[in-house]
């Protein structure tokens, strides 16, 4: 199974995923960490770890938080997203996380 | 009976004046043209003798309110209404033939939401007028208030990625080949294998409708057990356009249906070659039923690729968007077919920008204010394969589908593998720029360092690193 952009890649490590995350900021997009335990064509909506990143757009917050979100959720699949709220939709959106077990 | 009964009477002055003749308002330079005429950038080259001024004021006459000759109901109306005209005229550096003639056109001489009509009307008769010798309508401005009342593209790119949940990179396609011949069964497998491998999207040719060898429905049913196998499997959603053409409307509303009731995501239209009111029906339909629609403009280069006649690509893509398609091909600028890089870029931005500059360097006269109109995504394709993808990435940006038929069909181990080289081969280069690495000087070095991950995109490397494309472009800027 596949989770678009960047799934056909190897996984990524910690320092390529902040380099991603580095990209999001400084183009002024909205970081964001969401994960599911339902994988699938037919899911527009994963569940939110915490409200995007809208105040602090910072890439040492949201590695600190994917870092939390995955001890919380092991098994799930969390993808990191950017949003650009000038043109009101997704820019970027990659799975960093799949299920352990 | 009197001798004298009027007709030796001067009741209105009879015969064939200039068209750039004062008061006849064609001719009409330093006009200030209004927020809400069209504007219209015409190439003109006069027949020899035939005065700038005058040549101009023909085509503006000829393509609104003129005449050959006066006419006594002339007098009827307000002429001044209804003129087309002339407000500048720009040289063209080395050369003494042509000129660059600006015309601004009132909003009352269009109907509103008909393509057709502005076509009558611009390109109309006026480009067999005998004292031009060639015409090109090289750009044209449509006002807001003309262009509210179209209802473009039926969805537009953001709503497409948010259908398609593919974000951050182009979407990859392929259109099936051989073009011709292929039963429906072996049709679905071609387009199958290539889904499976990692394509977003897969293509009918454009010549492909409901020939003796393969029916339209068998196409559409083995289609779509295609695409919904590769979905199941590979956890992405897909589509194929499945191309709708058909000889008259009822045929065309009749397909769509079809493709509706299977769960297609998206169809496809030749929409040249359909005409603008058969394009304009389907792409409202598409609006109303949730349909995605890809717009092929197969028969563009009979109208567009005469760099001093016709009509110039960026004119017919506007009026693609105006009316409303999802996608339409652009051109690749690396590949094999025409298309100078600065106009792409250009016409790139007239289908993905809300707001577009005059900007002569790339071939754009006038502002174009889109007004919220959905953006239409560009497809790159023809003969372009995986050493092209830096270059494409750095060229087109995320919003374009990338169509690699023989360069996903050509793969020496199959489709599947080809489709998995080039969707390996881009997102290595979509990361890379994230990363802030310069593409076109280190495209070779990303895309081998992606290769050692994937057998598919090194045969891929192997396979086409020797192909080029160089011939020079027809019509430049």
């Amino acid at each position: 199974m596949y989770t678009e952009t960047f799934s056909y890649l190897p996984q990524m490590t910690e320092e390529e995923i902040r380099k991603q995350v580095d990209y999001i900021i400084e183009k002024g997009y909205i970081p964001g960490i969401e994960y599911t335990y339902k994988l699938g064509p037919k899911n527009s909506y994963w569940n939110f770890w915490k409200l995007p990143f809208f105040v602090e757009r910072n890439a040492d917050t949201v590695m600190n938080e994917l870092g939390v979100c995955r001890q919380k959720h092991p098994n799930a699949w969390i993808k990191i997203t950017g949003y650009d709220n000038k043109r009101q939709c997704q820019v970027l959106a990659f799975v960093v996380h799949t299920p352990q077990n | 009976m009197a001798k004298n009964n009027g007709k030796n009477t001067t009741h209105f002055e009879a015969g064939v004046k200039d068209y750039s003749a004062a008061g006849r308002h064609y001719y009409s330079p330093g006009y200030e043209p209004k927020d809400t005429e069209v504007l219209a950038a015409f190439r003109i080259t006069p027949q020899p003798g035939v005065p700038f001024e005058e040549a101009a004021a023909a085509v503006a006459a000829e393509s609104s309110s003129g005449t050959w000759t006066t006419v006594w109901s002339d007098h009827l109306v307000d002429g001044a209404r209804y003129a087309g005209r002339t407000y500048h005229i720009e040289t063209i550096p080395d050369r003494d033939d042509q000129f660059i003639a600006y015309i601004a056109y009132p909003l009352d001489l269009f109907e509103e939401g008909s393509m057709p009509n502005l076509m009558s009307s611009i390109v109309g008769n006026v480009f067999g007028f005998k004292a031009i010798r060639a015409l090109r309508l090289e750009d044209l401005r449509i006002p807001p208030v003309l262009l509210k009342t179209f209802q473009g593209p039926p969805h537009g790119i953001q709503s497409e990625r948010d259908r398609l949940n593919k974000y951050g990179r182009p979407f990859l396609g392929a259109t099936m080949k051989p073009k011709l011949g292929l039963s429906g069964k072996n049709y679905g497998r071609v387009v199958y294998e290539a889904l499976k491998g990692g394509l977003d999207f897969t293509k009918d040719d454009e010549n492909i409708t409901s020939q003796p060898f393969m029916r339209w429905t068998d196409r559409y049913l083995f289609v779509m057990e295609a695409v919904n196998k590769a979905e199941a499997e590979t956890g992405e959603r897909k589509g194929h356009y499945l191309n709708v053409t058909a000889g008259d409307m009822e045929e065309m509303y009749k397909r769509a249906e079809f493709a509706k009731q299977l769960g297609s995501r998206i169809i496809m239209v030749d929409y040249l070659t359909v005409g603008f009111t058969a394009f304009a029906s389907l792409s409202k339909w598409c609006r109303d039923n949730g349909m995605l629609l890809h717009a092929h403009r197969a028969m563009h280069a009979v109208i567009d690729r005469q760099p001093n006649h016709g009509i110039h690509w960026r004119v017919l893509a506007k009026w693609c968007r105006i009316v409303g398609a999802d996608h339409v091909h652009n051109g690749t600028v690396v590949g094999k077919l025409e298309g100078d890089r600065a106009a792409t870029l250009g016409t790139n931005d007239l289908l993905r920008e809300n707001y577009v500059k005059r900007d002569l360097s790339r071939g754009i006269y006038f502002d174009q204010d889109w007004v919220s109109m959905p953006a239409v995504m560009p497809v790159a394709s023809g003969g372009i394969h995986v050493w092209h993808m830096p270059e494409l990435v750095n060229i087109f940006g995320d919003d374009v589908v990338l169509q690699f038929g023989g360069g996903t069909l050509g793969h020496p181990w199959g489709s599947e593998a080809g489709a998995t080289a080039n969707r390996v081969a881009l997102e290595a280069c979509i990361k890379a720029r994230n990363e802030g690495r310069d593409l076109l000087r280190e495209g070779g070095n990303i895309l081998r360092e992606a290769a050692k991950h994937s057998p598919e995109l090194d045969m891929a490397l192997q396979t086409w690193k020797e192909i080029k494309f160089e011939f020079d472009t027809v019509d430049k800027l």
